[in-house]
């Protein structure tokens, strides 16, 4: 025995319970669209603030740094070093063969064309985040870490120890030949 | 497997933890209400909502606030100017604080109204007014954290009182402070309590709900339910309502938000709170206005013709301030009507109107400086707030009430619904 | 009915109340501030950037002499229309404190767009030393602190004048009707050409009153005109949803009546 087929309701609001439905179902997307907009505040407000964000970049002035020198700025509460290499440590960071690197890195990919004398790393041990001392280990001008041994070559690129990374390079810009911008 | 088979995720949980039926049973479609509610009833859960965004904005507010009497203020204004979004929790949590107070008087004002306090009540009575007590302390301490001049002074005056207390006043009050005057031991007293009270609050709110619904919600003919067809499920019927409620509440909530967001506020809590200089008038936040003024009124009780002064204006103003509310724990004894609701009431009706008359120009006179007429004004009104209760006393027991109807069902049919 | 008889009695008196209340506000020696109509008032209030760019003007070369702004950042006025090279060249101008450096020395450099504006005195003891007694407040809140906000602010700014008959003055005293109790330290800040405007509008005292009271009604609220924005799309919402959910009632209660 089949039941007579009723065909498809030409009128949305034929019965009442497909009302009921229609009702629901805006009713709940509105209170979504709510939701979701009494939320965002919530969780936005939670961001860097405007005043954090406003020192999220510094400019540096790198004419007092002499030759080979290396001075520490600080940059979003992390040091940054930056060091003004010799062309003893250049040639030194250039003629590495980089396939042999755990973390593997041209030295040029890691400096800017035509200002390769000034080497730009956040100061942090890509380990568990100790601040490493400058020619203090195995490579000479390079890092080395107290805590864990790691040891960073005259490129900030890691060499030995537990490190798995290079010294991370921030963002920067030259303004000048003399001033960069980090962030 | 002994698990139902009917919608087997919401069965596999119901089975474990019958947190569905839970929540049918209490505010679902297996929840019964009477029929008759007036949207009178929707404050409730007006008041419920508002807690949990006072919550919620709080928590995240409490994200950038620092308490030390040297940075709050700074800290305030950061999260005004820099915190995404900062200075919109900042106003909707104030805003939140003085509509909480708004939804919750009209709120006990029903229940005054239509007998809610009366048994088999009592109980439900009480934790609400154990609810109004830890938010009057909530908001007190709340309106210290900004460390504005009102914040300070208004901290200073209001623990001072406690000073009035013979013999271990004195002691009490610097305990309370922490140290000789109000500082930085008292607010960061008051911030870790601020951040306590409203989960204080909520666990009362479960106590206030349970009771509730041993007996069920009164209704505006203050007659009990005595069958089914005098009910209809909370759900769909009050949930929506309810939700329509929300959409009213919130579009006035947001209209002073978004645009006069410092109307209900002082102006002289935006200058840093100074300990060497007092403002010109000290006022509390408008939903203290009539204890304020109940505080001050107060005059010397003393012996007439003797001039014995029996308990000090100070001490005094303290008592009465308390004791106004603390009256309230009594109101299902003192009015002794076997009716509840006023609509069947008609001289305790014309009571209730010059009660709420009377707090209203009681919250004027707190407003004002204590001298002069709105002093006299003051007397006259607090005079009559204890009165109002001596007189129902007597009244309540000889009142001529109008005849009930049979049921609620009944009256909901006789006069073919409004709706 | 006694009932609605007294209902309305209640709304009545709450509503006189409230005017009582609203208008007492100013009532013992002093004058109720003069009502003046502002770009930023209502629901659609904004800032005027030019107005604003004029104000801060007016604050720099009259007012910073004795008043701080120091809740104000210099990256802060890119909001009032200026460009990122122009607040990079006012931040520096300022020489902002800093330090120590490696002797342990605290020193001066020149600013930053992420500083904030100087203090002018040191301490509250310094500014009260300076100003016979009186320390001018930071006026980064100005607007908001003050009953009156922006119109009183501008009745002060204008509103300075001879004392009347049997007012006393000590030495230093001005006197203004729009403050409270008449008598103030602070000396007229205000004359015509006082100051010459960058885009060559004709500096009355009433054009740089409005003008710096524009930029302080920025500085006290910088995020007004969004607040304001954000609540008229807020409100539509709402009323939508609340609209709807009217009607829904309505339909589920429908049946019972």
């Amino acid at each position: 025995m089949s039941t007579p087929h009723h065909p498809p309701s030409p009128d949305l609001f034929s019965t009442a319970t497909t009302r009921r439905d229609f009702m629901v179902l805006t009713a709940a997307a509105l209170g979504g669209v709510g939701a979701c907009a009494v939320a965002w505040p919530l969780i936005d407000s939670m961001n860097p603030a405007a005043d954090v964000l406003a020192l999220s970049s510094i400019e540096v002035d790198l004419t007092p740094i002499q030759v080979g020198q290396v001075i520490k700025v600080k940059w979003r509460g992390v040091p940054v070093f930056i060091r003004r290499r010799t062309p003893d440590d250049i040639a030194e960071a250039q003629k590495v063969n980089v396939s042999e690197l755990r973390d593997p890195q041209g030295d040029e990919q890691r400096v800017k064309k035509g200002r390769e004398q000034w080497l730009v790393v956040v100061g942090v041990c890509t380990h568990l985040g100790c601040i490493p001392l400058f020619n203090a280990g195995e490579y000479k001008d390079g890092w080395f870490c107290p805590c864990h041994g790691s040891q960073y070559d005259t490129s900030g690129r890691i060499r030995g120890g537990p490190a798995p990374k290079n010294l991370v390079v921030p963002d920067y810009t030259f303004l000048s030949d003399n001033r960069i911008k980090i962030g | 497997m002994s698990a139902p088979k009917t919608n087997s995720i919401k069965g596999w949980i119901e089975y474990r933890l019958p947190i569905f039926s839970f929540i049918d049973h209490s505010l679902g479609s297996k929840y019964p209400a009477p029929r008759n509610l007036n949207y009178w009833w929707n404050f409730g859960s007006i008041a419920g909502i508002v807690l949990v965004m006072q919550i919620l904005t709080g928590v995240f507010l409490a994200m950038h606030y620092t308490a030390q009497s040297g940075m709050a203020f700074d800290s305030v204004e950061n999260i005004m100017r820099n915190v995404n979004y900062g200075w919109l929790l900042r106003y909707a949590h104030a805003v939140g604080a003085s509509m909480f107070f708004v939804v919750v008087y009209i709120h006990i004002f029903r229940g005054l109204y239509y007998g809610s306090y009366k048994a088999p009540r009592e109980l439900l009575w009480w934790f609400g007014i154990v609810i109004l007590l830890l938010m009057m302390a909530t908001a007190f301490m709340g309106y210290v954290l900004p460390w504005g001049q009102m914040s300070f002074w208004g901290a200073t005056v209001i623990t001072n009182l406690f000073s009035a207390i013979p013999g271990v006043g004195e002691g009490i009050v610097h305990w309370l402070w922490g140290g000789f005057s109000v500082d930085n031991p008292t607010l960061n007293r008051f911030y870790a309590l601020h951040f306590l009270l409203p989960f204080v609050i909520v666990a009362v709110v479960i106590l206030h709900i349970w009771a509730l619904h041993q007996h069920g919600s009164n209704n505006p003919l203050g007659i009990d339910v005595k069958t089914p067809q005098d009910t209809i499920p909370f759900h769909p019927y009050y949930t929506y309502k309810d939700f329509f409620g929300f959409g009213i509440f919130f579009m006035i909530f947001s209209w002073l938000v978004f645009f006069y967001p410092n109307a209900l506020g002082d102006a002289d809590n935006y200058v840093p709170a100074n300990a060497m200089v007092t403002p010109a008038h000290i006022v509390p936040e408008w939903y203290f206005l009539p204890f304020y003024a109940i505080l001050r009124s107060m005059p010397d009780i003393a012996i007439p013709f003797t001039g014995m002064v029996l308990v000090q204006s100070k001490l005094a103003g303290v008592i009465g301030m308390f004791g106004s509310i603390l009256i309230f724990f009594v109101l299902p004894w003192i009015d002794r009507s076997k009716v509840r609701s006023a609509t069947f009431r008609p001289v305790y009706k014309i009571m209730f109107w010059i009660f709420l008359l009377d707090c209203i120009v009681l919250g004027y006179v707190g407003s004002q400086p204590p001298e002069g007429s709105a002093l006299l004004i003051g007397r006259i009104a607090l005079a009559y707030y204890f009165a109002h209760f001596v007189i129902l006393w007597f009244v309540s027991k000889r009142e001529k009430t109008l005849p009930l109807p049979e049921s609620i069902s009944k009256a909901v049919l006789a006069s073919h619904g409004g709706y | 009915m006694v009932g609605i008889d007294m209902k309305k009695i209640i709304l009545i008196a709450i509503s006189l109340i409230g005017l009582g209340a609203a208008g007492i506000a100013f009532a013992e020696n002093q004058k109720p501030p003069l009502k003046q109509s502002w770009a930023f008032d209502g629901i659609f209030g904004h800032v005027d950037k030019q107005a604003a760019q004029r104000g801060f003007q007016v604050y720099k070369e009259v007012c910073s002499a004795c008043h701080s702004l120091n809740r104000i950042a210099f990256r802060n006025l890119a909001d009032i229309g200026f460009s990122e090279a122009e607040v990079s060249a006012l931040a520096s101008s300022y020489q902002i404190s800093d330090g120590p450096n490696d002797n342990g020395d605290m020193f001066q450099r020149p600013g930053k767009p992420s500083d904030y504006f100087p203090l002018v005195y040191a301490n509250e003891n310094a500014a009260r030393a300076t100003n016979n007694g009186a320390a001018p407040p930071d006026l980064s809140l100005i607007i908001k602190a003050r009953k009156g906000g922006a119109n009183y602010v501008y009745s002060l700014l204008t509103g300075f004048g001879p004392p009347p008959a049997g007012i006393q003055l000590t030495p230093g005293q001005n006197y203004n009707p729009y403050f409270p109790g008449g008598n103030l330290m602070m000396p007229p800040p205000l004359s015509d050409g006082r100051v010459t405007y960058a885009d060559g509008t004709p500096a009355t005292v009433d054009q740089m009153a409005r003008d710096v009271v524009t930029f302080l009604q920025w500085a006290a609220e910088p995020e007004m005109e969004i607040r304001k924005e954000m609540g008229l799309k807020v409100m539509i919402y709402l009323a939508i949803f609340t609209a709807f959910l009217y009607v829904a009632k309505r339909n589920i209660w429908r049946k019972i009546h």
